[in-house]
């Protein structure tokens, strides 16, 4: 509890106290309304005082003025009472000031607390950073005063404070603050790390390559906090439904007070005032909007935390709200259901040159203990084709060069040439190794296999004889099928692929991982249109979601409903340009998003229900007589406590 | 021109309430105010001075909530 709850606290203890004693004391007439003035203003002088404010600055019709109102109208009617040589009933103005504080305490203390421990789960400020002094010793100072280029050191157990490259040590972090996943991550000198991950096992010594503000973890706390600023439909109808309701019950409740009343007079029987006043007061007892004001922005920021716990970022309640009603998912195929990196899959050797290597001299290398190593001749035609492609920094060049997986010595390539489009020829070891597609294949006037797998296919031509091909594709990532299937459990009526891939790798992809639809062979600007013509075929209810990787999608994440950008680690524009952002690249997680924007919906949806209904009942009860003070106040704290606590459930999380 | 301040506010209600007194506030061309994260985000309007604008906020938000604190530093 914070100091004002404390206060509040020992008020309500003492009024409390005050009240059980004051049932024994045997005083009577005013001197009951004097007494029981004093536990009165104890627990209620503030909200008397907030009343008064609020009328002087024009302000009425809150919580404060229902409750004034309410209390003093039963006291004074405890005064008409006595006036009128009846016995006045005195505790029930102050029980119900008394209900209202512990209502509003509990309140506080449970917003307060679930505020805190959804801060608790983005907790991932770093506090401090260290940097070294001269003569070793570390100095810890603040993130915010670190210069760009400064060296800071990170040891066990400590966050990275800021984003930067690491310049001595090797460790193994640990991401799980940032992606929700705890798949370890190896770093060593050169690497690159991110700031918000935890440095589990080497002590790091670490370059700034940004400023703290603009370090990832500045980045994702000030999209986290801002989240809830950008708020959801819902959340705007219940402001502008509070602002018609609280006068409406208010002129209804005068009314309840004087109509009746009235009418009586008229019709020549008893007016009945101070029946119709209680009904009155009760009314406006029950009337209270707090229950919705406060249950609402919380599930959302319950839900936004969740979410973030897992990984996913959600950049206002309102894209959590749109989350739900997502029927159209669109993906990007590659970095998004694939993993974008290209790998060599095959090696298929001709048996012209499986006869060559065998007989070759150089094919055979001195392995360390000494003994004569026979290369494999899918080894060497790898080898030969990594050292033709050596000097292009081509994807297709990397990947070769990483099959190839040993240094490669540049000297020993010459007269490379390059053509476009087609492949390079160059001299390797003495021999004329040309490796490229089926084009340069034809250019040269060789033969070559032309049934080959899906994927991108490099031919290999060594001294002018067709020696093999060898196949590099993108690898599908493990959780796209389940992704797909996971999607569709979550009511998606309708995933659609996009690719700038061939028709027939595309189609070879999308049939594995089972889409509905597939587009292939689309330019960057296609990609827009595509999703447009989809965009007008749904209806105004549902919504389309694209997801991307952020790389050259920016007008796509920013056309969609709802744009998804995957295995954002690190990547400013993906973060920039989303609306939701899945830290990690598994996208199972678009499933776990739109489930937990649903539980959240639910919820929402439930106290908006369950609330208005247990006013709506208690209102009638109320206006006639039925429900006294005692229901009223139930209707108002106690329907606002489960709101709360129903809200809770929102922060709750089941990957 | 926009900027984050952090406040104090006890209630949801509270917060709307601060939210569109400091809306009204000459010098602001929108404001947010976060019960949950306890943070009001205002943007100034053009050549706006910014200290004086939140003087101006922080009396219209007394006005209303008179518990309401916002930390203009």
């Amino acid at each position: 509890m914070t100091k004002k709850q404390k206060k509040v606290f020992y008020r309500i203890i003492a009024a409390a106290v005050l009240m059980v004693m004051l049932h024994f004391v045997p005083a009577e007439g005013y001197l009951r309304l004097v007494l029981y003035l004093v536990p009165y203003l104890i627990i209620g002088y503030d909200i008397l005082r907030k009343a008064a404010l609020g009328i002087l600055h024009g302000e009425v019709f809150d919580e404060n003025f229902l409750m004034a109102v309410a209390t003093v109208g039963a006291m004074l009617l405890g005064v008409y009472h006595e006036a009128n040589g009846m016995e006045g009933e005195f505790a029930e103005g102050v029980a119900v000031m008394l209900f209202y504080q512990i209502g509003e305490l509990f309140q506080a203390v449970a917003v307060g607390k679930s505020r805190r421990n959804i801060s608790a789960l983005m907790d991932i400020r770093p506090d401090y950073a260290n940097i070294e002094g001269e003569n070793g010793s570390l100095e810890q100072v603040d993130p915010d005063e670190v210069e760009v280029g400064t060296v800071i050191v990170v040891q066990p157990g400590e966050k990275i404070p800021i984003d930067g490259v690491v310049v001595e040590g090797s460790s193994t972090l640990n991401t799980s603050a940032l992606t929700g996943e705890s798949v370890p991550r190896e770093v060593e000198t050169g690497g690159e790390v991110i700031s918000g991950c935890v440095n589990i096992s080497g002590l790091l010594r670490i370059r700034t390559t940004r400023e703290f503000g603009e370090s990832t973890v500045s980045k994702i706390l000030d999209l986290v906090e801002n989240s809830s600023m950008k708020k959801a439909r819902t959340e705007n109808f219940i402001t502008k439904f509070a602002r018609y309701y609280t006068p409406a019950v208010c002129y209804s409740a005068l009314a309840l007070a004087i109509v009746p009343s009235v009418m009586n007079l008229l019709m020549g029987n008893p007016a009945g005032w101070s029946t119709w006043i209680i009904r009155a007061l009760t009314f406006l007892v029950i009337s209270c909007p707090c229950a919705l004001v406060i249950s609402i922005p919380l599930s959302f920021f319950g839900g936004i935390g969740g979410a973030s716990a897992c990984g996913i970022l959600v950049k206002g309640s309102n894209y959590l709200e749109a989350l739900a009603l997502t029927r159209y998912v669109v993906f990007d195929k590659t970095g998004t259901l694939t993993r974008g990196v290209f790998q060599v899959t095959q090696v298929q050797v001709s048996p012209e040159f499986g006869r060559t290597v065998s007989a070759a001299p150089e094919t055979a290398g001195i392995a360390e203990d000494g003994a004569l190593v026979e290369k494999l001749p899918s080894a060497r035609l790898v080898e030969l084709a990594a050292y033709a492609e050596s000097y292009s920094n081509h994807p297709i060049s990397k990947s070769l060069r990483e099959a190839y997986g040993q240094e490669i010595d540049m000297s020993k390539v010459s007269r490379v040439e390059e053509t476009g489009g087609r492949g390079v020829s160059a001299l390797v070891d003495g021999h004329t190794v040309a490796a490229g597609n089926f084009r340069l294949m034809e250019s040269l006037g060789i033969s070559y296999e032309k049934n080959v797998g899906i994927g991108t296919v490099v031919h290999v031509a060594v001294d002018g004889i067709y020696a093999g091909y060898i196949l590099i594709s993108d690898v599908i990532k493990e959780q796209s099928r389940e992704a797909i299937a996971a999607l569709k459990a979550a009511g998606v009526k309708k995933t659609v692929m996009l690719t700038g891939d061939g028709k027939k790798t595309a189609e070879h992809v999308a049939g594995l991982l089972q889409v509905d639809e597939v587009r292939s062979e689309l330019l960057p600007g296609d990609k827009v249109e595509a999703v447009e013509i989809l965009l007008a075929q749904k209806s105004g209810r549902e919504n389309l979601a694209f997801v991307g990787d952020g790389i050259n999608d920016a007008p796509v994440l920013s056309r969609a409903d709802i744009g998804v950008a995957m295995g954002a680690l690190g990547s400013d524009a993906a973060i920039e340009a989303a609306d939701i952002v899945l830290m990690d690249d598994n996208p199972m997680k678009l499933a776990l998003a739109i489930r937990i924007s649903r539980k959240c919906l639910r919820i929402v949806y439930e106290n908006i229900v369950f609330a208005l209904g247990i006013k709506a009942v208690c209102l009638v009860l109320g206006a006639f007589g039925i429900a006294n003070m005692w229901i009223a106040i139930f209707a108002d704290v106690g329907v606002m406590v489960l709101a709360v606590l129903n809200a809770i459930r929102c922060l709750k999380v089941r990957p | 021109m926009k900027k984050t301040y952090q406040i104090e506010v006890d209630c949801a209600n509270c917060a709307l309430k601060m939210e569109e007194a400091a809306k009204k506030v000459e010098g602001v061309q929108e404001a947010t105010v976060s019960f949950m994260t306890q943070k009001m985000k205002v943007e100034f309007a053009e050549s706006a001075e910014e200290r004086a604008v939140m003087e101006r906020v922080r009396s219209a938000c007394k006005k209303v909530e008179d518990d309401c604190e916002i930390f203009l530093d």
